[in-house]
């Protein structure tokens, strides 16, 4: 097992690294932020101070290698935009992303799997079938749109929530959440529901789709015949089935969520990550996006490695490495 | 519960089944799975009843446990187990008697156990679910019936998953949960056909003795007719849906009296037949969507004639030998 | 009672041209499409949308291009007043520029719908070559591009579109370059997918040693048998298609001013969403919606009747 593991770690190195060289050389093509940040009167001269201080007046190649070098220190530069250090720039935007991801994906879970699990039983009725028309629905409005209704509903007309922004935050430590306190959960909701709204769409289909698979099973039968309770063959004997694809697949919309929440974090003007994100792409910011990318590539092969290990807790037959009694 | 026990004191017998129909409702028609089935038991006895796939006779023993899913509609004249009629009891009465005195052990016992869970909680949760004992006294009953179905070093056979067992030692475990609860009847349904052909013979004469002992009945559903003789006291075989002939496994094997009897019979290979062709029963299993209207075999019988269009009735030829078939008492 | 689609009698069908085998299929296919009534209804709005959009220039009341035609003094009106000679009712209102709102959501339909069809057709065009062709020779061509499809499948969707448009810029031809991109990865893994099914079928090896050429092999035998789940994810891919261009424009990314898809207009719309002025970024997102949902109601639909798993 221990093997498996070091072997996997190794992949997700060489795949971090490959995608490093992807990212470095798909921005290099982006454009020249030089002509961005010089003013529009300055001089060649002028720009070609600019150019080589950001070390930009490097061959590719060198250019990439000073990058690796100071990445693997967490060291990514600086902005070209604010000057403030890239790490310490995404950093402290991660709290509020981490709260609005961590409540999207609660929300849909919490919601998803038992009407998913209803739909699966009861494939036939009418509430079942709203369900999984409410779920095509979940999925296939655009994310922003499902948030400017939000507003205009919540926020504009009923005038409960704010449009945008978010509440007052506490410490917590080195990081400051607002998810704890009212003013700032009511800030927090209309984003979360609306990255929940297509999450749940998707553990709905997963639950149903997975209970529909195990329910025929012999072990179900056998569970019943058993003469157990109906509530434990289908809160245990087929829960603890289902919860493997649902809690694969949920892990990974996780930091899919996490890493990815550009469009929600824009219509709500929420300070997160993913604003920064679609700023620095704008302002061709390049050390920001770079060190944003490569970060995400690290988290989210971790993530992968972490789900494939929770895999084989979950599924008892499934052991990383070992082979088939 | 109320159990409706007016039939009990003068009647020995412990199953009672009468005209049981099991249908299924599908899109492209009725499936008469079961159609007019009628067996008893006696407390303690072995049946074997013995068909092809497709003959219906797994849906008999689900329509007895009540295990028949949504689609299927179970109906019959007479069912009564123990003194309870099954037709009217309520669904938490039957689930009560299910892994009580009712147990049923399933053909593959690959996905019988559930792979997420160890055995000892799917074994701990039996007996809970029919008693309210403590963990650790359901634990010692799991480890007593362990003992008893010759299980080697049960306790440690508790903390492992299904997946690291041998077929046959599911198939013992799976036996064992039957067992847990003192059933008085178990139904197994071709318990041993996924098995190597070694361990299906000690599976068999476990199980003979283990219901010996426990004075319990036992319906072995099969369809191998030469491995239940060895079994079973009496014997009934189906085709299509219904019962063609039933009796003593002994008075079946020195007189069968349907065809179908007589080509199964036939077709089992032994010293005897060797170097010559296999004896084969002509045609195939009709499809149970559309059964031929009359007896259901007529197609392939040798003794088919134009009476045979309608659908024959069970007689009693003998004591306890009863047969569907117009011509039976001829000799072939 | 097995409704297995035989690839051989697609193959008669294909090969045969016409016959009865052919129209009982069709026929078979239309039966179970008409089905689910939420599917048909959908497919009904879809393509009335669709014909709105072509009709664009003689259905709307006003061209919104037209700067001649713009009163400035009608800006910001709300839906259903008429303009100061009552020759034009705006129906759903103006907006900041005095264009008609219905008027913009029908040309801007136009670009939307453009725009969605035309990458996703070269797309799918794209990536089915790329699956069967990986499919076909499988090996090291096979785990390459493969590769390729993997890492370009592990970004979303959104941030790969988002870098390619900050390099290309804005425009409608480069947002239906980076839709391509998006999207062709896609089709190259299901066309994969569906091609090794078949390329392990008995037909691909007669076809084989009877030395047809390996294009040939593939364009008229392996091809027609993996249509149905290509299909699938090409109607449902035309739905991200168009919620992703309108996403993109309504970040200010995608489509120029000039050319207003219905993203565009959301977007121009939502500063005025928390005045109270909401028709001028409320009836474009309905418009967007509809659409949307409507393909994917008629893709889902299509992905139940023409998965295999159904057909056995």
């Amino acid at each position: 097992m221990t093997a498996t593991i070091i072997r996997r770690l190794l992949q997700t190195g060489l795949v971090v690294l490959v995608m490093s060289a992807l990212v470095f050389a798909g921005l290099y093509v982006i454009g020249d932020p030089v002509l961005m940040m010089a003013s529009p009167e300055a001089t060649d001269l002028e720009r070609e101070a600019i150019r080589r201080n950001l070390g930009l007046d490097k061959p590719l190649w060198e250019q990439y290698f000073i990058f690796l070098s100071k990445a693997v220190q967490l060291d990514f530069g600086n902005s070209f935009l604010t000057g403030e250090s890239a790490m310490h720039l995404i950093l402290e935007r991660m709290p509020a992303t981490l709260e609005l991801a961590t409540l999207a994906m609660f929300i849909s879970m919490v919601v998803g799997i038992p009407l998913g699990i209803y739909a699966g039983l009861h494939p036939e009725r009418l509430l079942s079938r709203s369900i999984m028309s409410g779920s095509v629905l979940g999925f296939s409005l655009p994310n922003f749109w499902v948030g400017l209704m939000l507003i205009m509903l919540f926020a504009v007309m009923l005038g409960w929530m704010p449009a945008g922004g978010r509440g007052p935050v506490e410490d917590f430590g080195p990081i400051q959440l607002s998810i704890f306190n009212w003013e700032g959960l009511r800030s927090l909701i209309l984003p979360a529901l609306t990255i929940a709204t297509a999450k749940c769409a998707l553990i709905i289909r997963v639950t149903r789709a997975a209970t529909r698979e195990c329910l025929p099973q012999d072990y179900i039968k056998f569970a019943r015949a058993k003469g157990l309770h109906e509530r434990r063959v289908l809160g245990v004997h087929l829960l603890k089935n289902i919860m493997i694809p649902i809690v694969t697949i949920g892990g990974l919309e996780y930091g899919q969520v996490f890493a990815f929440a550009v469009v929600t974090e824009t219509v709500f003007s929420w300070p997160g990550m993913g604003k920064l994100l679609i700023d620095s792409i704008v302002n061709l910011d390049r050390p920001v996006v770079v060190a944003y990318l490569m970060l995400t590539v690290v988290f989210l092969a971790m993530l992968n490695l972490i789900v494939d290990i929770g895999y084989t807790v979950l599924d008892p037959r499934v052991r990383l490495g070992a082979t088939a009694s | 519960m109320t159990p409706i026990q007016e039939h009990r004191k003068g009647n020995e017998l412990l199953l009672d089944v009468q005209g049981l129909q099991t249908w299924f409702y599908t899109r492209d028609g009725v499936v008469k799975a079961v159609d007019g089935v009628s067996l008893h038991l006696r407390p303690g006895e072995i049946l074997g009843l013995v068909g092809e796939s497709g003959s219906g006779k797994s849906v008999t023993g689900f329509s007895i446990m009540g295990l028949v899913g949504e689609r299927g509609k179970v109906r019959a004249e007479r069912m009564m187990f123990d003194g309870y009629d099954l037709t009217k009891v309520s669904p938490e009465q039957m689930r009560n008697l299910r892994g009580n005195r009712l147990a049923m052990i399933f053909q593959d016992p690959m996905m019988t156990l559930n792979p997420t869970l160890r055995i000892d909680t799917q074994m701990i949760e039996t007996v809970r679910a029919h008693e309210k004992v403590s963990r650790q006294a359901a634990r010692a009953r799991a480890l007593e019936v362990l003992r008893m179905v010759g299980i080697p070093a049960p306790e440690a056979r508790l903390m492992v998953y299904p997946h690291h067992l041998s077929g046959g030692m599911r198939q013992r475990i799976a036996i064992a949960i039957a067992l847990l609860n003192g059933p008085k009847l178990i139904i197994a349904d071709e318990p041993t056909t996924a098995l190597d052909v070694t361990i299906q013979g000690q599976i068999l004469y476990e199980v003979q003795k283990l219901c010996r002992e426990m004075g319990t009945a036992l319906i072995w559903i099969t369809h191998d007719l030469a491995l239940v003789s060895g079994l079973a006291d009496r014997m009934a075989v189906m085709y299509a849906g219904r019962i063609v002939e039933s009796t003593s496994t002994q008075a079946l094997i020195d007189q069968p009296m349907h065809p179908y009897t007589h080509g199964l019979m036939a077709s089992i290979p032994s010293l005897g037949t060797r170097g010559e062709p296999l004896f084969q029963i002509p045609g195939s299993t009709p499809s149970l969507l559309n059964l031929p209207t009359g007896c259901a075999f007529r197609s392939r019988c040798y003794r088919a004639d134009a009476q045979c269009e309608h659908t024959p009735e069970t007689r009693a030829l003998a004591p306890g030998h009863e047969v569907r078939c117009w011509h039976s008492g001829e000799r072939i | 009672m097995s409704r297995v689609v035989e690839p051989m009698q697609l193959d008669t069908a294909v090969e045969a041209g016409t016959g009865r085998v052919a129209t009982t299929r069709w026929r078979r296919f239309v039966a179970q499409f008409a089905s689910s009534k939420t599917a048909v209804i959908a497919l009904v709005v879809l393509l009335l949308s669709i014909a709105a959009a072509v009709f664009a220039p003689w259905l709307a009341p006003q061209n919104p291009f037209d700067l001649a035609s713009l009163d400035i003094l009608d800006a910001k009106m709300p839906p259903g007043s008429t303009n100061f000679d009552g020759s034009l009712t705006y129906w759903l209102g103006t907006d900041g520029q005095a264009r008609d709102v219905l008027s913009a959501i029908l040309y801007g339909m136009r670009i939307s719908l453009f725009v969605g069809f035309v990458s996703v057709t070269a797309a799918f065009v794209i990536g089915a070559a790329v699956g069967l062709v990986a499919a076909y020779f499988g090996g090291r061509i096979d785990a390459f591009l493969m590769r390729v499809v993997d890492m370009q499948l592990s970004f979303p969707s959104i941030l790969v579109a988002l870098v390619l448009l900050a390099a290309l810029g804005k425009g409608v031809d480069k947002v239906i370059i980076a839709l391509i991109v998006v999207q062709w990865a896609y089709f190259a893994r299901a066309a994969r997918a569906a091609a090794i099914v078949e390329r392990n079928r008995e037909y691909v090896e007669a076809a084989r040693c009877m030395a047809l050429s390996w294009h040939r092999i593939l364009w008229r035998h392996v091809f027609p048998n993996c249509i149905p789940p290509l299909m699938v994810i090409a109607t449902i891919d035309l739905a991200h298609a168009i919620a992703l261009e309108a996403t993109l424009s309504f970040l200010g990314v995608g489509v120029p001013v000039t050319e207003p898809s219905l993203g565009m207009l959301i977007s121009n719309g939502f500063e005025f969403l928390l005045s109270g002025t909401y028709w001028i970024c409320f009836f474009p997102g309905i418009a967007l919606a509809i659409v949307v949902v409507a393909i994917n109601l008629v893709g889902d639909h299509l992905r139940d009747i023409l998965n295999p798993r159904n057909e056995v």
